[in-house]
């Protein structure tokens, strides 16, 4: 056994303090890394979720209102896009495939979208991925619904289900739309963005479960049953749609189009780059970022000072250890050396924990964050600039053991022989 | 001429002055002590009256401000600190008057100690646990006390450890700082004996300071550390 199984003897001796203090310093770290964790993973899985659309258009209003109500189900439209204008963008040359979006319908908590089968065709998310079908296929009668993965898993739907659609989008509407019960055809294989926590209905579905509800609610006998709305479903269509997904024949058309789009005279519009707005968000998000930056990295330093009340109370205690190990030959260096090392081993098991910890937050936050704001957070590895900053707190930890080391060694020379206690 | 020690001499003190930082009286002004090898001293003087900065200095924990101290020819003052605490692992045996144990460690770590802190001595106790065993076994200390906590056993116990590591990897000289005034007085004589016979065994010298006169009557000889120590005295 070396001097350095002496330190850990030491260290066992006293595991009471030493595991308080670990614990301290791995909490403290454990926010640090939650904080760059979920900023990182959130920014990762909004990006996720627009990353093949190249412009959403929506009626006159904020950037990041539009791309919050259209992609994320944050909040809800003003205003919305007529149906010419939808057709007219449909067509224009520079666009490879439109993607209508109507909303204003929820199922059981969940946004229910009035689209086309460009959805299916053309939606791209994360790593230019395709939506897929985990089972059935997409909407063909009128009265059929495709769920998203998690709507799915969470209210236990099959192939074939009877569901009943709420009007509003309110989190309990009380209006349903029980007159045009629809049938489940198709299960979106999991995309880890708000898709899973959408159902899709076809546009004609979703203007004819909306005929004689002009004014915001049911006019009893202005309904349109269900198989005269299926005699005339070729020719049904709403009459706006709350936004656009947009994908360009080339991305260097993008530009030109969104200043079209946002001078267009007929109708006030928004056409905007997800990825530029995300940006923008995280400008007005920054700063509350860097708050919990700035708060994570104090409660880091009261760890490290906490450890460092640690050691320095023990000293008094060790002065005995310390003038027995020098009687016996350890040379001041060599107990300067045990207390830096203890402070490194604090801190690094410590900053292990808090790593640790972090992870084990972040697996048992996903599901919720999941279910909640239909983001997919993996337990990922923190960044390698993470590493640099836990490298960083590593030492710190061991500058800090500096200081208790630093006495001890004064001590050490001036005691000599005496141990007075 | 006193600069050449004699042959015999193992320590061989001359002219040793030392004031404690922060002092105006030296507290050690000794102008000559000498220890012969194997030699069994007892050094006697009333509390305060410097052993145990004396024993600092022997042990070269501090540096006299003047004066010699040699050792086996090597004047440990001209040693540079780390050469002092080589010197101090390889060839000195050290027992405090009690707490001479680190706690957490059991009892057989504690009586190795000193091999960690020397390759030399390390080398020259040869098959450390078997001459840890044996240095137990001569201090008449159960085997199933060994594998305890040093804090788990009694004073009389922890003393005798004590001995043992002092004794391991025969040092030429073991310093004893009023080791027994911890014991009860039927112990204190046990424990000189046992002292005795491993100290002899080993071919050590031993200084063993004590402010209780009785304890001195075994010893090749008595020094009164008043009688030789005059702080304050010299011109």
């Amino acid at each position: 056994m070396n001097l350095l199984g002496l330190a850990f003897r030491s260290l066992i001796n006293r595991r009471f303090a030493v595991v308080l203090t670990v614990m301290t310093i791995a909490l403290s770290i454990a926010l640090l890394v939650l904080v760059e964790q979920m900023r990182s993973e959130v920014r990762d899985g909004f990006y996720r979720s627009v990353s093949g659309t190249d412009l959403i258009v929506g009626a006159r209003t904020a950037p990041i209102q539009l791309l919050l109500y259209s992609v994320f189900g944050i909040g809800d439209a003003t205003n919305n896009i007529s149906w010419q204008t939808y057709r007219e963008l449909e067509g224009t040359s520079d666009v490879a495939w439109a993607i209508p979006m109507a909303l204003g319908d929820m199922h059981r908590g969940y946004r229910v979208m009035g689209t086309g089968d460009a959805l299916f065709e053309h939606f791209r998310y994360g790593n230019r991925q395709a939506l897929e079908f985990a089972d059935g296929r997409a909407f063909d009668d009128l009265f059929e619904v495709v769920v998203g993965h998690q709507v799915a898993r969470q209210l236990d739907y099959g192939i074939g289900e009877q569901i009943v659609l709420s009007h509003g989008t309110g989190r309990t509407a009380l209006q349903q739309h029980e007159e045009h019960p629809f049938t489940v055809s198709g299960i979106l294989a999991p995309t880890g963005t708000p898709v899973d926590q959408t159902l899709y209905i076809s546009l004609p579905a979703h203007r004819a479960i909306h005929i004689g509800w002009e004014r915001g609610t049911r006019m009893p006998g202005a309904e349109m049953d269900a198989d005269q709305a299926r005699a005339r479903a070729e020719e049904l269509h709403p009459e706006s749609v709350t936004a656009i997904l947009l994908g360009l024949q080339t991305r260097a058309a993008v530009f030109g189009l969104q200043r079209r789009i946002n001078d267009y005279r007929a109708e006030a519009l928004t056409a905007i780059m997800p990825g530029i707005t995300l940006q923008e968000l995280w400008r007005i998000t920054g700063l509350a970022e860097q708050i919990l930056r700035v708060v994570a990295g104090l409660v880091v330093l009261a760890g490290l000072l906490g450890m460092l009340t640690v050691l320095l109370t023990t000293l008094n205690e060790r002065r005995r250890e310390m003038a027995i190990l020098r009687a016996n030959g350890a040379r001041p260096w060599q107990i300067a050396g045990l207390l830096v090392f203890e402070a490194g081993l604090i801190a690094a098991c410590g900053i292990i924990a808090g790593v640790a910890l972090a992870l084990l937050v972040q697996a048992i936050a996903a599901p919720w964050l999941l279910t909640t704001f239909g983001l997919h957070i993996g337990v990922s590895w923190p960044a390698a600039g993470l590493w640099l900053v836990l490298a960083g707190i590593l030492i710190a930890g061991l500058i800090i053991g500096l200081v208790p080391a630093l006495m001890a060694y004064r001590r050490t020379l001036a005691d000599g022989m005496q141990v007075k206690m | 001429m006193r600069s050449t020690p004699r042959m015999s001499d193992l320590l061989r003190i001359e002219d040793l002055r030392y004031t404690w930082p922060g002092e105006t009286t030296p507290v050690l002004d000794i102008p000559e002590l000498t220890i012969g090898r194997g030699e069994r001293v007892f050094m006697q003087g009333p509390s305060g009256s410097g052993k145990s900065t004396l024993l600092a200095a022997i042990a070269g924990l501090i540096r006299p401000d003047a004066g010699r101290i040699f050792f086996d020819r090597t004047d440990l003052g001209s040693l540079s600190a780390a050469a002092r605490d080589r010197f101090r692992a390889e060839h000195l045996g050290v027992i405090f008057q009690q707490f001479n144990l680190l706690p957490w460690l059991d009892v057989r770590a504690n009586v190795i100690l000193p091999c960690r802190f020397s390759r030399t001595r390390a080398k020259r106790t040869g098959d450390i646990s078997a001459a840890a065993d044996e240095l137990l076994d001569a201090m008449d200390l159960a085997p199933a006390l060994r594998g305890k906590r040093a804090d788990e056993l009694s004073v009389g116990q922890q003393q005798r450890v004590a001995a043992a590591r002092a004794l391991i990897g025969k040092p030429q000289l073991v310093l004893a700082d009023e080791p027994t005034s911890a014991l009860d007085s039927d112990r204190r004589q046990a424990f000189i004996e046992l002292l005795f016979s491993q100290v002899a065994a080993a071919g050590s010298a031993l200084l063993f300071v004590s402010h209780d006169p009785e304890l001195a009557r075994d010893f090749d000889r008595e020094v009164s550390l008043p009688a030789i120590n005059r702080p304050g005295m010299a011109a």
